[in-house]
């Protein structure tokens, strides 16, 4: 009985923990991403410490809370956001550290959380009675309903492939020296059309069609202000995170310690030296940088937005038929055919 | 109304339309474009009032857009700044004593809004600029006052 007290309070410590430096790390990045996309329009851009200013500001607003909305509602959205995407984290393995609540969730639970903070927005933009939110909640569902498909073939084909939903155990061996050849060139179809995926989950041009501020005035965010604003900022920005570590656990989980002859994560993570640990945390922050420049910055400096039925075609026509094509590329592989 | 320092360094501002000839609109794109590139202190254009901390109007009041200009600046959460770009917005500009026109914005926002201009016809980016320098005066004055 004390034993699991002492458990479960240790556990909830690093949930919390885990939860701070989720929040730091997503401004942190997000400051990046407006920087390299500054550079990009040859603009000089905000310091990389603009979005914790952001933040700040929004705290110090005014709330106002508009009378044709449902408090309660409108005021939940955001916090539900925010938790989703906080949550998350505890599941994911976070460089050379094992998700903290391993063993009581896997990817599908992973698959739910990455929905909820879309649909928590739906809900508030509902729930604010403004015809814009209204708008931009509708095309916010009809775009989740569409990256779900890629996404989805993309999780059946990991979890065929290594006989398990848990993340730990997909993300303790390297996809790539799991299959041969031919399953290898399935699995780039699928990291293809996973980073399509990517702009359409985290809201980005060019798929921010929910919150087009040129035609919909922000969309789903047109009546929040103030604190609420501010915690819908911090959950996306944690939300881009959490994808971007979805993503190392599922395509790169390496680690650079065993190459540079520290003892690496072979074994337990007690037995790590400090300078191995911290090694192996700078690369994974390394390849979330990388991550999030090629799927967020990129791609939002490069293209300009869909149309909403575009959008849904984009997914369901050509990155579905990719993603499927890659799961029976696996399945051919897998079987010996 | 406490406000710290963070709050100038990232200001968000609404653009209101109240019935200009879209000289001084495209002046503001100016603004923020690569050239003047405004984002560097923070300022970023927003789509909706209830991001606002300035409403950056432009263009003389005309009689339909009375109530919107009253309801848009009612919408801004506190605290907030008024900027007015243009000389239309200050003195109505050549619309002058036009039927059409009701005035000088600082006629109809009620009397404790804080009212900055950036005058020219167009204004130029740079004095765009200039009135968001006296935007962070006024809330450094709204600091003293507290402290």
């Amino acid at each position: 009985m004390v034993d699991a007290v002492v458990e479960w309070s240790i556990m909830l410590a690093l949930v919390l923990l885990v939860s701070a430096i989720g929040i730091i790390l997503g401004l942190a990045y997000k400051g990046f991403d407006r920087k390299i996309t500054a550079m990009m329009q040859s603009r000089i851009g905000p310091p990389l410490r603009q979005p914790f200013r952001d933040v700040k500001k929004l705290f110090m607003k005014e709330t106002i809370i508009p009378d044709s909305a449902v408090p309660w509602l409108f005021n939940a959205a955001p916090i539900l956001a925010l938790v989703a995407s906080l949550v998350a984290f505890a599941y994911l393995p976070l460089g050379p550290f094992e998700p903290i609540m391993e063993g009581y969730g896997d990817l599908i639970l992973l698959l739910y959380l990455l929905a909820i903070p879309a649909v928590a927005m739906a809900m508030g933009g509902l729930a604010s009675g403004s015809p814009y939110a209204t708008v931009g909640a509708q095309r916010e569902l009809v775009l989740m309903i569409s990256y779900e498909l890629p996404l989805a073939v993309a999780a059946v084909t990991f979890a065929y492939n290594y006989n398990t939903f848990s993340i730990a155990e997909i993300s303790s061996q390297p996809v790539w020296n799991t299959v041969g050849i031919v399953g290898a060139m399935g699995f780039i179809l699928i990291l293809a059309a996973l980073v399509a995926v990517m702009p359409g989950e985290l809201s980005k041009v060019p798929f921010d069609q929910a919150e087009a501020e040129t035609e919909l005035a922000e969309g789903l965010f047109v009546e929040y202000s103030g604190r609420n604003l501010g915690i819908f900022y911090i959950a996306e920005v944690v939300k881009m995170v959490f994808v971007g570590a979805l993503f190392i656990a599922l395509f790169f989980p390496y680690q650079l310690s065993n190459f540079i002859g520290l003892a690496g994560p072979t074994v337990p993570l007690i037995e790590m030296g400090l300078w191995a640990v911290l090694v192996d945390v700078a690369f994974f922050l390394f390849k979330l940088l990388i991550i999030i420049y090629i799927g967020v910055s990129l791609i939002r400096v490069a293209f300009a937005r869909f149309q909403i039925d575009r959008a849904n075609y984009f997914y369901w026509g050509p990155m579905a038929i990719i993603g499927l094509v890659g799961t029976l590329l696996v399945v051919l592989e897998n079987t010996g055919i | 109304m406490k406000l710290s320092k963070t709050f100038d360094k990232s200001l968000w501002v609404f653009h209101v339309n109240s019935g200009s000839c879209n000289a001084c609109d495209i002046e503001i794109v100016a603004a923020v474009t690569p050239r003047y590139d405004t984002e560097r202190f923070g300022i970023k254009l927003v789509g909706s009032p209830r991001h606002a901390d300035v409403l950056l109007f432009t263009g003389p009041v005309t009689t339909k857009m009375k109530e919107k200009v009253l309801r848009v600046y009612e919408q801004t959460p506190d605290p907030k700044v008024v900027l007015v770009v243009g000389n239309c917005g200050d003195t109505t500009g050549v619309y002058f004593d036009s039927y059409a026109v009701e005035g000088p914005i600082d006629t109809l926002l009620p009397d404790d809004a804080h009212i900055i201009y950036a005058n020219g016809c167009p204004v130029r980016p740079e004095n765009v600029i200039n009135g968001v320098k006296e935007a962070w005066l006024y809330l450094e004055k709204l600091r003293g006052d507290d402290e």
